[in-house]
């Protein structure tokens, strides 16, 4: 924590605690609408009612809540993809279904000659918001879950499932960084966004001209 | 069509059920702390996706359909947060069977972060 | 058929639990018991959800909805003071 880079990258979460005053940093009703939507929300699906009354009331102690235990602000990346949220959403549960097959046929076959490795993957990407949800979704599928993580280098250290080769690895590595993909294709910031396309595109007209020569030959 | 819907939901929640047997057998077979880990988070994923979706439709009230989903969300949230920390403070406290893996690259950075604090 | 299914289901569950107790009785280390007694809460409320499924109503919805939310404090709890431990 002590030799944390030169400039504060963008979108980086400050800590809790400002470094000048060592005051608490209160997070403005701008950045914390998020939450009290979701806590609204919560409200009145505990109380299975959304009626205005009962949604009111919960805005309230919404309120409330968030003033009387503050957390330290979450800096979102102002970008929001709902097709692309989806679309990882959909991906995401083809993957779990996918990796429990695979998890059930490792548990009751192969049992306790199971093997696994820790692999290091480098994110692409500096934000702790973006680290934090690859993090959550590769924990979700079973097979793989984050060990340890070096925040400085966006570093995750995973514990990946029947990981027992090179090829393997690097198969696990890719499927990462496609997690990554994902994440900021539906949550990333513009620049973020941009970035991931401009590289899709390219891939795809490489594999464009390559497919022409194959045919020209 | 009801029983269409019925035979549906006696899927899910057979299914959904199956998932913890996985789970508890991967709990007995796997061979250390941080293989069994993986099969601790099925239960939560799909499992309750499955159950949550058959008692919906079960129980035909859209009024359930929100706290189920919350319900699942949360399990979302911080099923990842405790397999972390457990996983973090096996491998710590080296209970990790060093047989049992193919590769650890992160072995290589701790020894060394060691031996640098060793120098200072 | 509600019987039928119930019955299945639950035969899974009753291994699975079966499973999970006996991993915390061997179980090594306290973490591996901490990781099996989650595993057997979340049992736990899939067999609620099942009794619910059974008898057709929606009252133990909120406490399946609140094992999910903080059922992970014991564990993470438990890690913290294994870690503390060694450390200390």
């Amino acid at each position: 924590m002590s030799k944390r880079t030169e400039q504060p990258r963008d979108q980086r979460i400050d800590d809790a605690l400002d470094e000048a005053s060592g005051k608490r940093n209160r997070p403005t009703l701008k950045q914390e609408w998020p939450l009290l939507i979701f806590l609204v929300l919560m409200w009145g699906a505990l109380w299975q009612d959304f009626s205005a009354g009962n949604l009111i009331f919960g805005a309230l102690l919404a309120l409330l809540v968030v003033a009387l235990f503050p957390l330290p602000p979450v800096v979102l990346s102002g970008r929001i993809n709902l097709w692309y949220c989806f679309l990882l959403l959909g991906w995401f549960i083809l993957q779990v279904v996918a990796a429990s097959v695979e998890v059930a046929y490792l548990a009751f076959f192969r049992r306790k000659k199971t093997r696994s490795s820790i692999i290091a993957v480098r994110l692409h990407t500096d934000s702790d918001l973006i680290v934090t949800a690859v993090g959550h979704v590769l924990t979700l599928i079973p097979g793989s879950f984050v060990v340890e993580v070096d925040r400085r280098t966006s570093t995750l250290y995973l514990h990946y499932l029947n990981a027992t080769n090179a090829i393997k690895v690097a198969r696990s590595r890719a499927k990462i960084h496609e997690i990554e993909r994902r994440v900021i294709m539906a949550i990333g910031s513009r620049e973020e966004y941009e970035a991931v396309r401009k590289i899709r595109t390219e891939i795809v007209d490489r594999q464009r001209g390559r497919g022409e020569t194959g045919e020209e030959q | 069509m009801e029983l269409f819907l019925e035979i549906i939901v006696a899927v899910l929640l057979v299914t959904g059920s199956l998932m913890s047997l996985i789970a508890g057998v991967g709990l007995l077979t796997f061979p250390d702390l941080l293989t069994r880990m993986h099969a601790a988070t099925k239960p939560q994923v799909l499992g309750f996706l499955l159950i949550f979706i058959g008692l919906a439709i079960h129980l035909r009230s859209w009024a359930l359909v929100p706290v189920l989903a919350l319900a699942w969300g949360v399990q979302l949230l911080t099923a990842p947060v405790s397999a972390h920390m457990i996983g973090r403070s096996g491998y710590r406290t080296k209970h990790v069977k060093r047989e049992s893996l193919y590769s650890d690259e992160l072995r290589t950075v701790v020894e060394n972060a060691s031996r640098s604090d060793d120098k200072d | 058929m509600t019987y039928i299914v119930v019955a299945i289901a639950g035969t899974l569950l009753a291994i699975g639990a079966v499973a999970c107790l006996i991993r915390v009785a061997k179980g090594p280390s306290i973490l591996d018991r901490v990781l099996a007694l989650d595993v057997m809460l979340l049992i736990i409320s899939a067999a609620l959800c099942l009794e619910m499924y059974l008898n057709e109503h929606n009252n133990s919805i909120l406490f399946v909805v609140i094992a999910c939310a903080i059922g992970f404090i014991g564990s993470v709890t438990v890690s913290r003071f294994v870690s503390d431990q060694r450390n200390a």
